[in-house]
C-alpha cells in the first residue's frame, strides 16, 4: 500500500515536473547582477578584468578563454611562431560584425593600431608588435620587437573592432577618460563580432543585449536569447534580488551568506578558488622602515625575520576561519590556474610559530617590534578580515602589528609606488592579465625599474638579479619547456629567501539559481557563452 | 520682494563658490583616482601622463579655479568612471532623485500632519499611543535598517514589490518618469517610505508639540469662550499658527532629502544623484563630486528662498514689517 501511494505521488510529481519543463515558446531572458557596472563599451578604454569580461558578450579577440582558462582559437583559427619575432594568424572566414560586415585582416590591424592611440589603456598589449602586415584577407603576420613566446595569450584582451564602423562613426580613437573625444560612439555604443548585441545601453542602470542571430560559432552552450545586466551596489540589496527571484545570477555574494543560500530552495552558493593570488609584502629595501619603532636599520631586510613572518601566519586557519574553507592557501604570488604554476614553488608552506619566534630572536628582535600593515577594505574578500587576523598571528611571536585598513582608493593612493610607496607591509592581490607567470614575475618580483616598469607593483622593492636575469629569458624563451623550468626556478628562489608572505588563491562567490548551469571562471568572469537556461 | 529674491540668488553664487572651494581643497584626501583608471599593466610613464592630462598634479586652488572658469561655461567636465560629460549625467540621475524626493516628502507631510494633530486632539487615545511608538521607530531605526527590513518582507518573503531598481520609466521631453508605470509605481513605494518615514515621525511630533502649546494660548481660550465649534478652533486657529515652524523644518527637510536620499538610493539602487554620488566617491571621480556637491548646495540655497516667500504668504504680520 505505502509502495503503491508512493508510486502515485511520484507519477504525480513527475507530470508535474514535465509540464512545468515545456513552457510556451517564449525568450528565455536571464537577468545578471554584478556589484558595478562596466566603465565603458570601448574595449581599449580600460584594461581591468569584468569590464574587459563583460565586453567579452560582444567583442573577441584573436585568441581567447574557455571555461577553464586555456587559450583557444577564436577569430584566429590558428597561430604560429614561424620565426622569434614573428607571428602568424590564420583567421577565421565567415565572421560577421553585428552591422552584418565581413571580419577581415583590415579590422586586426585598425584594432592594433587604435590600441595604440592616446586614450587606450591597451597601449601596452599593443606595443607588443611593432608591426602587422597583411598577407591576404585571412592571413595576418605580426612582427614583434623582440621574441615573445605568448603573444596570442597576451592579446587574448585585445578586442577586434570594425575598421568601417569605426571610421563611420568616427571612433578609430580609443575613449579618453580626460574627454578630448567627448561623446566617443564607443564608449556607448559597439559593433563587435560576439554572441550577443547591445540593444540598451544606460550606464549604472540597465545593458540589455540580445543574441547575434549571425554569430559565426553555432556550437556555443548557451541557449540564452536576451540578458538583462543589473549593477547592484548593495550586497544585501543584490542578494536579496536574487533570493526573491527577480536576478538569475548575481556576484559576487558575501561569504557570510553562503550558508542562507544554500538554506534556500531554489538558489546556491558558487564558489571556487579565483586566480587571482592573495599575499603580503615586506618593505625590504628601505634602509629603515616608515612605519615602525625600529630605528636606524630595517628588520625585513634580515631574510631571517621575514621567515619568521611567514612562519608565524596560519594559512589553513585563516582558510578555515575566514573564508569558510571556500579559498585555496596557497604558497607563492601566483594561483594553481596560472600558466607556468608548479607545486614545487606553490605548495602553501606550514607554518611553525615556535621556529618563528626563534628565528626572530636570532636576527636580534627576542622581544619582536613593531610595524604598521596596509590593507584595503573593499578590494578583496574579507581583506580586512584576513588582515585582522595576521595580525593576531604575528602578535604571537612579538611582531605588533596597527593595522590600517582603508577604502581601495586611499589604500592604493598610499602604498602605490607613484603614490609614493609609503608603506612598510601590505596585503595586495595579483591576477596576471595574461594568465601567465611571467606577468606576476616582472610585476611583483622584478628588480624595481621606472623605465621599464618592471617591479611596478614589487612594493616591498624584492630585488635578486639572478631572478631578474631569469625573467628577461623568460619573457623570450619560445621553447615552453624551457620556459617553465626558468619559471620554476625563479619562484623557487624568490620563495627559498622568503620574498613575500603568500596568503591564498581567494574564492570567487556567485549566487545562482538552481535551475541554472553556469561556468566558474577562474578569472571570475561570467562568459555568456556558458550560461544554459532550463 | 523683488529685491529680496535678487539678493537670495546672488548670496547663492557665494554659497556655491564656497561650496566648491572647500570641496576641492578635500579631494586629495578622498584616494588617487589613477588606479582606478588604468588597469594594473599601465606603465609608470603612463600613468603619469594621464595624472598631468587631469590636471591632478596642480595645487588644488588651479584646479578649484579651472572647475569654477569650465563651469561658468556650463562646461561641470567628464566623469572619469563613466567618459561621458558630467552635466549628461546629472541630467539623467535627476529625475529619479526629484520624483523619490517629492513623493516622500508628499507622503511625510500627508500622513505627518494628521497624525500631529490627532495626537495632540487625543493625547490618551489608544490610537494616538500606537502613532508615537510608530514615531519612536522612526526616529531610532536607521534609515539603511527600514530599506533592508522593507526588502526582505515586501520583496523576498511576500515578493509583491521589486527589490531594487527604478522600474520602467516614460521619457517625456529630456524627463524619465516612473510615475506612470506599474512597474515604476510599484519600484517606487519602498524607497519612498524608507526615505519618508524619518520626515514624517518628525513632522508629526513637531505638529503634535506646536499644537499642544498653541491649544493652551489665550486666543484659542477665547475662541472657546465665544463658543465657536472645535472644529473651527482646531482647523482654522490652531492649526494655522502651528504651521510656521512645520513650514520651515518641512522646507529643510525637503532639502536634506534631496541631499542625503544618499543612503536609501544605494539601499535600493534607485538611480539618482545619491547613489551617483557614493559610486564617484568610491572611484574618485572628481568632476561628478563636485558638480553634485554645488548643485546640491544650490538646491539648499533655493529651497531656503522659498520657505522665506512662504513666510509671507503664511504670517501677515510679516508682510506688514516689510511695507
Amino acid at each position: 500500500m505505502g509502495l503503491v501511494m508512493y508510486t502515485r505521488q511520484t507519477v504525480f510529481a513527475a507530470l508535474l515536473a514535465i509540464a512545468a519543463i515545456i513552457p510556451a515558446a517564449h525568450a528565455r531572458t536571464l537577468h545578471w547582477a554584478y556589484q558595478g557596472d562596466a566603465q565603458s563599451l570601448d574595449p581599449m578604454a580600460l584594461n581591468e578584468t569584468f569590464t574587459l569580461g563583460f565586453q567579452a558578450t560582444f567583442y573577441e579577440p584573436l585568441a581567447g578563454y574557455d571555461g577553464d582558462l586555456k587559450l583557444v582559437p577564436m577569430l584566429a583559427e590558428s597561430w604560429e611562431n614561424t620565426e622569434p619575432t614573428k607571428w602568424v594568424f590564420k583567421l577565421r572566414k565567415g565572421v560577421k560584425f553585428h552591422n552584418g560586415e565581413d571580419f577581415t585582416a583590415d579590422d586586426v590591424i585598425f584594432s592594433w593600431k587604435r590600441s595604440l592611440t592616446a586614450g587606450s589603456d591597451m597601449k601596452g598589449y599593443g606595443a607588443k608588435a611593432s608591426d602587422i602586415r597583411k598577407i591576404d584577407d585571412h592571413t595576418v603576420e605580426v612582427i614583434t620587437p623582440t621574441p615573445n613566446p605568448i603573444l596570442p595569450r597576451e592579446w587574448a584582451y585585445l578586442y577586434i573592432m570594425s575598421k568601417s564602423w569605426s571610421e563611420q562613426n568616427k571612433t578609430t580613437e580609443a575613449t579618453n577618460v580626460k574627454g578630448d573625444n567627448q561623446g566617443n560612439y564607443a564608449n556607448m555604443h559597439e559593433d563587435g563580432t560576439g554572441p550577443f548585441v547591445v540593444v540598451e545601453r544606460q550606464p549604472d542602470v540597465r545593458t540589455r543585449f540580445k543574441r547575434f542571430p549571425g554569430y559565426w560559432n553555432k556550437q556555443i552552450p548557451t541557449n540564452v536569447d536576451e540578458v538583462e545586466f543589473r549593477p547592484i551596489t548593495q550586497e544585501a540589496t543584490r542578494v536579496a534580488a536574487l533570493l526573491s527571484g527577480e536576478m538569475d545570477i548575481v556576484q559576487p555574494v558575501p561569504v557570510q551568506d553562503w550558508q542562507r543560500l544554500d538554506d534556500t530552495k531554489g538558489v546556491k552558493a558558487l564558489t571556487g578558488a579565483e586566480a587571482r593570488a592573495i599575499f603580503i609584502g615586506m618593505d625590504q629595501a628601505r634602509d629603515e622602515l616608515l612605519f615602525s619603532d625600529v630605528k636606524g636599520k630595517n628588520p625585513f631586510k634580515d631574510p631571517r625575520v621575514r621567515e619568521a613572518v611567514v612562519l608565524a601566519v596560519d594559512t589553513t586557519a585563516i582558510n578555515q576561519k575566514i573564508m569558510r574553507g571556500a579559498a585555496k592557501p596557497l604558497g607563492s604570488l601566483i594561483a594553481t590556474a596560472i600558466n607556468g604554476y608548479d607545486e614545487s614553488f606553490g605548495a602553501p608552506i606550514k607554518s611553525d610559530p615556535a621556529r618563528a619566534k626563534k628565528l626572530l630572536a636570532d636576527a636580534g628582535y627576542p622581544n619582536g617590534f613593531r610595524t604598521t600593515l596596509d590593507c584595503p577594505n573593499d578590494r578583496y574578500v574579507n581583506d580586512e578580515k584576513v588582515c585582522q587576523a595576521v595580525a593576531g598571528m604575528l602578535a604571537r611571536i612579538g611582531i605588533k602589528i596597527d593595522l590600517l585598513a582603508q577604502t581601495k582608493s586611499k589604500y592604493f593612493g598610499k602604498i602605490l609606488l607613484q603614490a609614493g610607496n609609503q608603506t612598510s607591509m601590505y596585503m595586495l592581490g595579483w591576477t596576471p592579465t595574461s594568465i601567465d607567470a611571467h606577468n606576476a614575475l616582472l610585476n611583483l618580483v622584478g628588480c624595481r625599474d621606472a623605465k621599464t616598469a618592471a617591479g611596478q607593483f614589487n612594493l616591498g622593492g624584492y630585488c635578486n638579479k639572478e631572478v631578474d636575469a631569469l625573467i628577461d629569458r623568460i619573457g623570450s624563451e619560445t621553447d615552453q619547456q624551457k620556459r617553465n623550468a626558468m619559471i620554476k626556478q625563479a619562484f623557487e628562489i624568490v620563495r627559498n629567501e622568503w620574498g613575500y608572505l603568500p596568503l591564498h588563491q581567494q574564492p570567487m562567490s556567485w549566487g545562482v539559481k538552481d535551475n541554472i548551469k553556469v561556468v566558474q571562471r577562474a578569472d571570475d568572469v561570467l562568459d555568456l557563452r556558458n550560461v544554459v537556461m532550463p | 520682494m523683488l529685491a529680496f529674491v535678487a539678493r537670495r540668488l546672488l548670496q547663492s553664487l557665494l554659497v556655491m563658490l564656497a561650496v566648491a572651494l572647500i570641496a576641492f581643497s578635500m579631494f586629495r584626501y578622498v584616494g588617487d583616482p589613477i588606479t582606478n583608471l588604468m588597469g594594473q599593466d599601465a606603465t609608470p610613464e603612463q600613468r603619469e601622463t594621464l595624472r598631468a592630462s587631469l590636471g591632478l598634479n596642480d595645487p588644488f586652488v588651479v584646479q578649484y579655479a579651472r572647475f569654477v572658469a569650465n563651469a561658468a561655461r556650463g562646461d561641470f567636465g567628464v566623469s572619469y568612471r563613466q567618459r561621458r560629460p558630467v552635466s549628461e549625467l546629472l541630467e539623467e540621475r535627476l529625475p529619479a532623485t526629484l520624483e523619490l524626493s517629492f513623493v516622500s516628502a508628499l507622503m511625510a507631510l500627508a500622513f505627518g500632519i494628521p497624525m500631529g494633530i490627532y495626537t495632540a486632539l487625543k493625547r490618551r487615545g489608544m490610537l494616538s499611543r500606537a502613532f508615537m511608538a510608530i514615531s519612536l521607530a522612526g526616529i531610532s531605526l536607521p534609515t539603511f535598517l527600514i530599506g533592508i527590513l522593507l526588502i526582505l518582507f515586501f520583496g523576498v518573503q511576500l515578493r509583491w514589490l521589486p527589490s531594487f531598481g527604478r522600474g520602467d520609466v516614460v521619457a517625456i521631453g529630456g524627463w524619465t518618469t516612473g510615475l506612470l508605470t506599474r512597474s515604476g509605481l510599484a519600484a517606487l513605494i519602498m524607497p519612498a517610505i524608507t526615505l519618508a518615514l524619518f520626515q514624517m515621525t518628525l513632522i508629526m511630533r513637531l505638529v503634535r508639540a506646536e499644537m499642544l502649546e498653541v491649544l493652551q494660548a489665550d486666543f484659542i481660550k477665547f475662541a472657546r469662550a465665544r463658543g465657536l465649534p472645535d472644529r473651527l478652533i482646531h482647523f482654522r486657529h490652531a492649526l494655522k499658527n502651528t504651521l510656521v515652524p512645520v513650514i520651515t523644518i518641512t522646507g529643510l527637510q525637503l532639502g536634506s532629502i534631496i541631499a542625503f536620499s544618499i543612503i536609501t538610493e544605494t539601499v535600493f539602487q534607485w538611480p539618482g544623484m545619491g547613489l551617483l554620488f557614493i559610486q564617484a566617491v568610491g572611484m574618485v571621480d572628481i568632476p561628478v563630486m563636485a558638480a553634485y556637491l554645488v548643485l546640491i548646495a544650490l538646491v539648499f540655497v533655493l529651497i531656503n528662498l522659498v520657505v522665506d516667500l512662504l513666510y509671507f504668504a503664511v504670517d501677515p504680520r510679516l508682510r506688514v514689517q516689510r511695507a
